[in-house]
């Protein structure tokens, strides 16, 4: 493979990170929701959720605490950590899950085969697999995202960062010779969330949202201890 | 090779007569066998190509548990491969005498076994028609296969196994190509004549062959320990929890031994049986077989204990979720019984002298071991998917009429496979057995 390098103008690469609050987070799925429209995640169906395998690149977790009748909801939004230490990279045969040069964790559809290590090796379980081939009722299928491949049978796939929007954006500030700003870039799941409970941005920019929100006191990374390096920070809800 | 003794040379015609009689004489029953396997493959075939055409949905795979039985199968045959090369390769290697009845028996099935094991992983790739991913060929994008994944091991040593075990298997056959192409007429004729590479049983051609075997059999039994250790890292080497162990290469092997010659035994009681082969394969051959089992249950048990022992103690709650789902949880019914199978009845049975002398008994207890170790192997693969470290994806898995389908008609195949063997190679070695006549390894 020839060597790839995208570096903006001044020569710093990118990295994209993002951040959760975990006390802003109402459970709300909004962002799941969003990420369906812009991801052309396939509808599962009732059957299909019911066997387990209904596809969310972002999902929230809901965990209980305390004892009835004192009893509260917990959620806890999990989606592709983009590890800086993938343990689904390593496994994969055929190179199909890869990271790119601004420390994105992609998955090349047309080159998966389907072994399926990669889903069994995350410890955050956020790799779905297509079970069966797509599809989308009427009229569902005529509102499908233009810049997203849409997955066939047998590969994996999971939370791109929706690397769509970050090269549309890198282009456009390329264009004009000046780096990405701060917020012009946004997931799905982030531009929806009604509380503001996700950020994402430019973790090498030190003064970007996203940075200084990380560096809270309140931030901690998800199974941290299993050494993945984790682009995503948690902040630990509020008392 | 030497002349044998004149009073040992009239048992010459005799071991001839014997053990080409199989290839010469076909019952009736035997067609009805075929055509029963065929039946049972052709399902399997049918239920593959539906997978096939709808989709790996088919299984009842599901997050996290993305390996089933298809997996579980996969190592289960790579496994029974080691059936051939155990008993072969290692009886051949310390000289046991009693070795000579058993050997071909276990080399067609480590064959047969491997062909299997492949096939199991093509049922289980997503998009199987691009399987040829997997091959470093030279190609427009420069892409490589990642040598980093064990799958990509696991690929090359099966493949390097399967070669190994193929020479290996044909080299003590030439000699007996050789016998058959002089003595049985008819379609297989040109087929043995070819097979047989010109062999005329001179004493350099002699010399020639086994000199290759006695290079050829300490390098499978090294491969052979290399094989089932890489299929162990395919787990071993993963961040699963109960799966990241150091113990799964050793485990892994002596596991296979132990299905290995589980299902050496069952061979050797059902063909004993059909044949009449009562004169060459005695009782004592049940009884050294079953002093194997013995051993490799013991060290089994061994292992597997050291395994649970070290979670349990640590305590650690990842691992110990999966091993309470074992022990006392979702999986405890077929726990135990695969402990009763594999480790308590065995240990009962094979450590009474009257026991091991009894063939049926033996072909019973590797029966039990080889049901046993196919639920063992799903076991392993299926608990530590079950239940991954967030808790709120903790679910199950049961296979589905199409795995199951697959799994059978495999099986099947495998066993159909064997019995078309039966009618173009000797399945005891003839020129062996006569050898052993010289060197007083038969005891009539």
């Amino acid at each position: 493979m020839s060597e790839h390098k995208e570096e903006p103008q001044d020569g710093r690469p990118y990295k994209w990170e993002m951040v959760i609050d975990l006390d802003r987070c109402t459970g709300c799925e909004a962002c799941v929701v969003a990420c369906h429209a812009e991801n052309n995640i396939r509808i599962s169906g009732e059957q299909e959720a019911a066997d387990g395998r209904a596809i969310n690149w972002i999902r929230i977790e809901r965990y209980w605490e305390g004892e009835y009748p004192n009893v509260k909801a917990r959620f806890m939004p999990v989606l592709c950590q983009h590890c800086g230490n993938a343990p689904c990279e390593p496994v994969c045969p055929v190179y199909a899950s890869y990271h790119t040069p601004d420390g994105l964790n992609a998955q090349v559809y047309n080159r998966c085969i389907g072994v399926r290590y990669c889903g069994n090796n995350c410890p955050y379980t956020v790799r779905q697999f297509n079970w069966f081939d797509p599809h989308w009722d009427a009229p569902l299928a005529e509102q499908l995202n233009p810049d997203v491949t849409v997955r066939q049978n047998g590969i994996m796939e999971k939370c791109t960062f929706c690397v769509q929007r970050i090269r549309q954006g890198k282009e456009q500030a390329e264009k004009e010779g000046r780096r990405v700003r701060d917020g012009e870039v946004v997931p799905a799941c982030v531009q929806s969330c009604p509380t503001s409970a996700l950020l994402f941005g430019d973790r090498n920019d030190p003064t970007s949202r996203v940075s200084q929100s990380a560096a809270s006191d309140r931030g901690f990374h998800l199974l941290e201890e299993l050494g993945t390096h984790p682009a995503i920070t948690y902040l630990k809800r509020l008392p | 090779m030497t002349t044998p003794a004149p009073a040992e040379e009239h048992q010459i015609p005799k071991i001839n007569r014997d053990l080409l009689a199989p290839l010469v004489t076909t019952h009736w029953s035997y067609f009805l066998l075929v055509g029963a396997l065929a039946c049972l493959v052709a399902a399997g075939a049918g239920a593959w190509s539906y997978q096939f055409r709808t989709g790996i949905g088919r299984t009842n795979l599901h997050p996290p548990v993305f390996w089933g039985v298809y997996i579980a199968s996969f190592i289960f045959w790579v496994g029974a491969s080691h059936s051939g090369t155990f008993i072969s390769g290692v009886l051949r290697l310390t000289k046991a005498e009693w070795r000579r009845p058993i050997t071909r028996i276990a080399e067609l099935m480590t064959s047969i076994s491997l062909m299997i094991a492949t096939l199991f992983v093509f049922y289980h790739l997503g998009r199987v028609w691009r399987w040829y991913y997997l091959i470093p060929y030279p190609n427009q994008r420069e892409i490589w296969p990642n040598f980093r994944s064990p799958l990509m091991w696991d690929a090359m040593a099966v493949f390097t196994y399967a070669t190994a075990s193929t020479i290996y298997l044909y080299l003590p056959l030439i000699p007996d190509f050789a016998l058959m192409r002089d003595r049985i007429e008819g379609w297989r004729k040109p087929l043995y004549r070819a097979l047989s590479l010109g062999w005329q049983g001179t004493q350099q051609q002699w010399q020639v062959l086994e000199t290759a075997m006695r290079i050829i059999t300490p390098l499978i039994v090294m491969v052979m320990v290399s094989v089932h250790s890489i299929v162990g890292w395919d787990f071993g080497v993963s961040l699963v929890p109960a799966w990241h162990s150091t113990i799964f290469a050793p485990y892994f092997v002596v596991g296979a031994v132990h299905s290995g010659v589980g299902l050496v035994v069952i061979g050797m009681y059902v063909l004993r049986k059909i044949y009449h082969l009562e004169d060459y394969i005695g009782r004592e051959h049940f009884d050294k077989m079953g002093k194997l089992l013995l051993l490799t249950t013991l060290g089994l048990a061994y292992l597997y204990f050291a395994e649970l022992l070290t979670i349990w103690y640590g305590n650690i709650p990842d691992h110990r979720w999966v091993v309470d789902a074992l022990l006392t949880g979702a999986f405890a019914g077929p726990f135990w019984f695969m402990v009763g199978c594999i480790y308590v009845i065995p240990l009962i049975t094979l450590t009474l002298p009257a026991f091991r002398h009894w063939p049926l008994g033996v072909m019973f207890i590797g029966l039990l071991i080889n049901i046993g170790m196919y639920i063992e192997r799903v076991l392993l693969i299926v608990p530590p998917l079950a239940y991954p470290r967030l808790p709120f994806n903790w679910d199950s898995y049961a296979p589905s009429w199409v795995e199951m389908t697959i799994v059978v008609g495999s099986l099947a195949l495998a066993v159909l496979l064997y019995v078309l063997a039966v009618k173009f190679v000797p399945i005891i070695s003839i020129w062996e057995e006569k050898e052993g006549l010289v060197h007083g390894g038969r005891q009539q």
